[in-house]
């Protein structure tokens, strides 16, 4: 087995992620910071008693809403439109940022706030915006921080999960004039506090992602611990709420199951310290806009395999619980949502650029378990794996070594033979030679001690009235 | 609303309607299999403390002003928007104020919650108990006034309790503004309120 | 009830020594075990490098070679999960020899514990362990509770190495994270597999254990190639071979010749 896995080729993940994870002491650090995050979700969903039953109503809620979505999401117009707001349909990314920017320029926008949105992300809007002469504010911390930087979040809830506070400093320092060498992340709140009250001060529009859709009265949830969002939208005239079709659940009180569940399985905390609920526009003067994305997620809905990743709530779960997320970073995964989620939502935008995140994974199936709607994220990454070896996305070598493996494996005297020659030359090949460069398993792992013989060659040996020399298929 | 948009509309909507999907069910939470708490009093304070709150037993209304006062960012703030006045003056008055933005220097705000919720220490602020929404994100801090008896278990009866609601603006607040984004080390006062006092009257 | 061995093609030709403690354990049991000739691999590698059409007829291979025992056991939570699990891609739902299978492949500490409702094993083993529980039989084939599910479950192989006398089984930090060998996951991703057997390893050091034990080969292939690559103070042993071992020291002591306890 090892001889034939160490012709496979390199793919892309291992090599963005290489920096990261060879980088020991930063690899421990960020992997210690997540799982520290982790332990503190395991607090909280062992403090519910009903966790398990809660996720299993979520999934449930969520399937319902993911199949009947046509009619939820006309239901929710036709109750966003009474209640005031109005209400936009996007097919695609570029279309989502066009319709954005008309309502800034209808409006002589300027100066535009804006709280996280991983969907506004997804469709690239601060770059959009920002080369149309906009000014766009990223209000939550760490979208600030990584905004400052010139960066991309790493992370769907923790954006600057991946810098130290001493970068922050730098930043900080460079921008925001905070005094050299400053590392307290006290200090450094404070004064992105200081530098933001400005920025929501002068904000002509607020933008906002949104967390949740609710069909049956028309409103619209935001979650913040920073009170960003809610900061952002309660000065300017105008809020834009911008979101994924998947969003929508479909009764108010549904949002009991998803607010029990989102932040605990988020950063562990029993809920957000604001949950806003977004009944049409502030007031007569008002307006709010809600712009409605399907992006892909059409097309992900019309396959049975990998529907319920519309589930996700994107509260970042299974990237906190990931080993190899924690270990190689978020950067590494080159798409707005990293980590298992979004190694299932990368390729089913562009399976070709992202076709080595499914391999990005152990299957170890911890965020399977962790998810709090239950999408069987392993599975779907194994399901990708299938779909991308059936477009020939998968690297020749690799794909002809299973050839070979699986020859091999269907006759048996040819497997015997090839396992005899295997451990022979472990055995007569210096260790230099059988721990050669080119053997990818061996430069960090020793080959295991060949024995002398196989168990197959032992049994015959040891219990020759054992079925070794005829089988039960045999007799009977 | 432009002609391509009215088009989206209809591409996604055939888009989807061309995969009809079976739909289990939507299911009803059972009351019985969700957490209930003997004390809901004692659950509320443990709760709210853990996410930095820091809640008041009270009787009286003039109690909520003398625990203030033994505040020191009280006694030295000058710019107070109540809507509590039986417990706290205002200084500022709402009433006067068309642009929200003119309340930027808020120090305090005083509102009063609907109901607390014991499982995560969330407090439902109606928006139209709020003369300007903004007020209770501006402020520099952020005091509510609860009654005791108004303690719900969970969020299963916070919405139902909730209803059907109407037009508005509403906001479950569970402890002061906060963010760990620099190296998850938790600061309270990240763009809201830097502290939040809960005072739970009868 | 005629019970098939399973034993997969590494462990096969690799450690024989788990194969044989496998066989020993079950014999000791009072199991009467074939170990049907003509087996190779269950077909997981290719399964999980997404090699449908090179994965099927080993699977129809392997049923075929199955079909006829009452029950099959095999030392590997992987290979057991890759039949229970992900046969099913391969069969049809009426194929009443899959379907046999599937209900009727067992992981050896659930076929112990589940089948033949042992729950304790006269035995000693006069070490300090630590468990590492791999993630298919854990969460995949669901033989203990996992950290992130709180569905209460009996973790059966810590049911079994606690009945054991003399062992001291040393709690570790983090209770069930993956070792980071994953199959081709270990070529392909090198440095991060590396990293996370690294991690794995050392926590189990850490604890004060001597003897990191687990279910699974695979994962203690991995693991201790790194081990033995940094001389690290770890030794790396099969559930089967402490369990065999255990009975052993106590048979030799007690003079017990028939078998510990009879198959139901």
């Amino acid at each position: 087995m090892t001889s034939l896995t160490s012709t496979l080729p390199i793919v892309d993940h291992p090599n963005a992620a290489r920096e990261f994870v060879t980088n020991e002491p930063r690899s421990h650090w960020h992997d210690d910071s997540l799982w520290f995050v982790r332990s503190k979700r395991d607090k909280q969903a062992q403090s519910i008693p009903e966790w398990e039953y809660l996720r299993e109503q979520a999934s449930t809620i969520k399937t319902h809403t993911i199949a009947k979505l046509p009619e939820y999401l006309q239901q929710f117009e036709a109750n966003a439109t009474r209640l005031g707001a109005v209400v936009h349909w996007a097919a695609d990314a570029e279309e989502h940022n066009r319709i954005v920017l008309d309502l800034l320029r209808r409006n002589d926008t300027l100066r535009i706030v804006k709280s996280k949105s991983m969907l506004t992300e997804e469709c690239g809007l601060n770059e959009y915006l920002i080369e149309s002469g906009i000014e766009v504010v990223d209000t939550d911390l760490g979208e600030r921080i990584v905004q400052l930087r010139g960066e991309t979040p790493s992370h769907i809830v923790l954006p600057a999960i991946h810098i130290k506070k001493e970068e922050v400093g730098d930043t900080f320092h460079e921008h925001l004039g905070t005094r050299a060498g400053e590392s307290d992340p006290q200090v450094l709140t404070e004064a992105a506090r200081g530098h933001l009250r400005g920025k929501f001060l002068s904000g002509e529009v607020g933008i906002t992602g949104v967390n949740f859709a609710i069909a049956d009265t028309g409103g619209l949830v935001v979650c913040t611990n920073e009170g960003n969002a809610d900061l952002g939208v309660s000065l300017p005239r105008i809020h834009i709420a911008c979101m994924g079709i998947e969003k929508l659940v479909p009764r108010f009180q549904d949002l009991s199951v998803f607010t029990r569940l989102l932040a605990r399985s988020a950063t562990g905390q029993p809920i957000t310290s604001y949950t806003s609920h977004f009944h049409g526009p502030r007031d007569e003067n008002s307006e709010l806009h809600i712009v409605l994305v399907d992006n892909g997620r059409s097309k992900i809905r019309d396959s049975k395999t990998f529907r319920d990743s519309l589930h996700c709530i994107r509260c970042g779960a299974c990237m906190n619980t990931c080993p190899v997320y924690r270990r190689s970073g978020g950067h590494s995964y080159r798409a707005t949502v990293p980590g298992p989620i979004g190694s299932v939502l990368g390729p089913a935008k562009n399976a070709k650029a992202h076709k080595s995140l499914p391999f990005a994974c152990s299957l170890c199936g911890s965020c399977t378990d962790v998810c709090p709607v239950k999408i069987p994220l392993h599975h779907q990454l194994l399901a990708w794996r299938k779909v991308l070896v059936g477009k020939r996305l998968v690297a020749w070598n690799k794909r002809m070594a299973m050839k070979a493996a699986s020859f091999l494996f269907r006759n048996p005297p040819l497997f015997a033979a090839a396992g005899y020659l295997g451990r022979v030359a472990l055995k007569v090949l210096p260790k230099s030679l059988a721990h050669n460069r080119f053997n990818t398993w061996a430069k960090d792992r020793d080959l295991p001690e060949p024995p002398k013989k196989s168990f197959h060659e032992w049994y015959a040996k040891n219990r020759p009235s054992g079925s070794q020399t005829v089988s039960r298929e045999e007799q009977s | 609303m432009s002609e391509t948009q009215s088009n989206s509309r209809q591409v996604i909507l055939d888009r989807l309607k061309g995969c009809v999907v079976d739909a289990p069910e939507l299911p009803t939470i059972d009351p019985a299999r969700v957490v209930q708490f003997d004390d809901r009093l004692q659950q509320f304070q443990e709760t709210l403390a853990s996410v930095g709150g820091e809640a008041h037993l009270v009787d009286t209304p003039s109690e909520i002003h003398e625990k203030l006062q033994a505040i020191e960012v009280f006694q030295s703030a000058r710019r107070i928007a109540s809507t509590v006045p039986e417990a706290v003056t205002a200084t500022v008055d709402l009433a006067t104020i068309d642009d929200p933005h003119a309340l930027s220097t808020l120090d305090w705000t005083i509102v009063r919650g609907e109901f607390g919720v014991a499982e995560n220490g969330a407090i439902w602020i109606d928006g139209k108990t709020l003369p300007h929404r903004v007020m209770i994100f501006i402020a520099q801090y952020l005091a509510i006034v609860i009654s005791r008896s108004d303690l719900l278990n969970n969020m299963h009866e916070a919405y139902a309790r909730i209803g059907a609601p109407g037009p508005g603006f509403g906001v479950f607040v569970s402890g002061p503004s906060k963010t760990a984004d620099i190296e998850q080390s938790l600061v309270l006062g990240a763009h809201g309120c830097r502290k939040l006092q809960v005072f739970l009257l009868p | 009830m005629t019970v098939a061995l399973f034993i997969p093609c590494y462990i096969d030709q690799f450690f024989p020594d788990v194969a044989i403690a496998t066989l020993t354990l079950l014999e000791r049991l009072g199991v009467e075990v074939e170990y049907p000739a003509g087996q190779t691999c269950c077909g997981q590698p290719m399964a999980n490098t997404g090699c449908d059409a090179d994965t099927a007829p080993v699977a129809k291979q392997w049923v075929k070679r199955f079909a006829s025992y009452d029950a099959v056991v095999c030392p590997s939570g992987s290979c057991t999960s890759m039949i229970r699990n992900h046969y099913a891609d391969y069969f049809g739902p009426n194929d009443t020899e899959f379907q046999h299978l599937r209900e009727n492949t067992y992981e050896l500490c659930e076929f112990v514990v589940d089948r033949l409702g042992v729950r304790s094993i006269p035995g000693t083993f006069n070490r300090p362990v630590s468990i590492h529980s791999s993630c298919h039989g854990l969460r995949e084939l669901r033989l203990g509770k996992c950290s992130e599910n709180m569905t209460p479950r009996e973790d059966k192989m810590r049911m079994l190495l606690e009945s054991l006398d003399g062992i001291e089984i040393k709690p570790i930090t983090r209770v069930d994270e993956c070792c980071g060998f994953g199959g081709t996951f270990a070529v392909a991703e090198r440095e991060t597999s590396v990293a996370m057997g690294i991690d794995r390893v050392t926590d189990h050091i850490t604890s004060g254990s001597e003897v990191m034990i687990a279910g699974d080969m695979s994962c203690l292939m991995h693991m201790g190639g790194l081990i033995r690559r940094r001389n690290m103070p770890m030794s790396v042993k099969h559930i089967a071979e402490v369990l065999a071992e255990a009975m052993q020291s106590d048979s030799s002591g007690s003079d017990r010749s028939a078998p510990a306890i009879a198959s139901r």
